[in-house]
């Protein structure tokens, strides 16, 4: 055998491949289904949070600093930890789907959160005291007025984090979420062969290589300075 | 409540599993200390590769980049980590913990650079370049000094994406500080080893991400 074929035959092995493709792609869908169920979340959470910090309580303030700067500071895989082995012993039995979905959502949140109060206070004070002044009650200035050109401005930056968040759904494999790489782990302790490792990345990059490119489209076409 | 205390804020367990933890810390730090600076000199070399005039290295240096971007980093290390030996090559835990991350790291420092570098106006380099400076000479001593100047808050946020990352070595049974906790728990049967774990990891970031907070106010501002 040479050297190509042994190469191809650990790791692009066809009747691997036909052996384990329903296993990677089942994983596929779990990761775009954890994927689709945290950006959703996340980014509702965190643009909630940012609008109660607009009306500028105090005591619920703090409270938001401190959820974000938390979220923020800890690595999500420490989390994970904490709420799958802690939460159970306490009564409280979450499954590893739920415990994934539960910490990427809130880490999601907190950055969202920064993204769009950091657009929030970039429009000028001038533009509330225009909007109040025609009348409008707080609320409808914060949600006609102020949010449309804050989060046009938070647009690009939160795209990059929700990918790099999403991108996370890996660390499921961890604690025994059977999405993509999980599935390929344990086909390669199967079968004694690398075939399921590539497959595995390259299911990922059929996922998340078009998620990248619309980032990057996004980017350019939210590229867009305040007169 | 008493329950939660015991499970999760238990001082005893933790000042058992403290001198494990502590070891664990110094070889994250370890880590770091290895891991960002491949990062920082590995994403120069892209941004300067994205950035050259010649297309072969511009577009080697533009699928180098969205391959990473694609791929999750725990996946670019188990990749390394368990199939790499199928080719005959098997690497540390160490080391296949610094090729991930000098592959991950590089090109998000890398996307950073070249927004740095292309902040620099096209004027300095001809000025530079009129006073007689080389082409390489005008890089290291005008253009980019004053490109890291403009990334600054971006260097240090992706800084901290990178330690907080360093916890998936845990994955590969690299003895960084997660992992040292995980054991810690799983021996104790409680979670407040990882609670300390992550106290850690918040007294270490905080500063970090308060630091990061006032700079984005500052700028939107």
């Amino acid at each position: 055998m040479t050297g190509f074929e042994r190469f191809a035959e650990s790791f692009f092995n066809p009747t691997l491949i036909g052996r384990y493709w329903p296993e990677i792609v089942s994983g596929m869908l779990i990761t775009v289904e954890i994927a689709l169920a945290v950006v959703a979340t996340g980014i509702m959470l965190g643009f909630g949070l940012a609008c109660v910090r607009s009306y500028r309580v105090l005591p619920l303030n703090a409270f938001i600093v401190v959820f974000v700067d938390v979220f923020r500071a800890l690595p999500p895989l420490v989390l994970i930890l904490i709420l799958y082995f802690g939460l159970p012993n306490i009564g409280l039995n979450l499954s590893a789907f739920t415990v994934l979905w539960l910490v990427l959502s809130l880490v999601l949140a907190a950055f969202a959160e920064e993204i769009l109060w950091a657009g929030i206070l970039s429009v000028r004070k001038g533009q509330w005291d225009a909007a109040r002044s025609t009348g409008l009650g707080f609320g409808q200035t914060l949600v006609s007025v102020i949010l449309p050109q804050a989060v046009r401005l938070a647009i690009p930056p939160l795209t990059n984090r929700t990918i790099a968040i999403t991108k996370n759904t890996a660390l499921g494999s961890v604690i025994g979420v059977s999405e993509v790489i999980y599935q390929a782990q344990s086909a390669v302790s199967f079968s004694g062969n690398a075939t399921p490792l590539m497959m595995a990345a390259i299911g990922y990059l059929l996922i998340f290589a078009p998620v990248v490119a619309l980032g990057s489209f996004i980017e350019r076409r939210f590229a867009w300075r305040r007169a | 409540m008493e329950l939660l205390r015991q499970q999760f804020f238990n001082i005893d367990v933790m000042v058992q599993a403290w001198p494990l933890i502590l070891r664990g810390l110094g070889m994250t730090a370890l880590l770091c200390l290895a891991v960002i600076p491949l990062g920082l000199l590995g994403g120069l070399a892209v941004a300067v590769a994205s950035l050259s005039r010649s297309r072969l290295l511009r577009w080697t240096a533009k699928g180098f980049i969205d391959l990473f971007r694609a791929l999750p980093p725990l996946v670019v290390l188990i990749l390394l980590y368990s199939g790499l030996p199928f080719a005959g090559l098997r690497l540390t835990p160490f080391a296949a913990v610094c090729l991930a991350f000098l592959l991950n790291s590089s090109c998000f420092y890398g996307e950073i650079y070249r927004a740095g570098i292309e902040s620099v106006g096209r004027g300095q380099w001809e000025a530079a370049r009129s006073t007689g400076l080389s082409a390489a000479q005008t890089f290291t001593s005008v253009i980019l000094p004053q490109a890291v100047r403009n990334v600054v808050p971006d260097l240090v946020s992706n800084t901290v994406e990178v330690v907080k990352l360093t916890s998936i070595a845990s994955v590969v049974s690299f003895t960084e500080m997660l992992y040292a906790a995980d054991m810690a728990r799983s021996v104790t049967f409680n979670t407040s080893p990882i609670v300390l774990a992550a106290a850690i990891y918040l007294v270490i970031l905080w500063p970090a991400v308060r630091l990061m907070s006032r700079f984005e106010h500052r700028v939107a501002a």
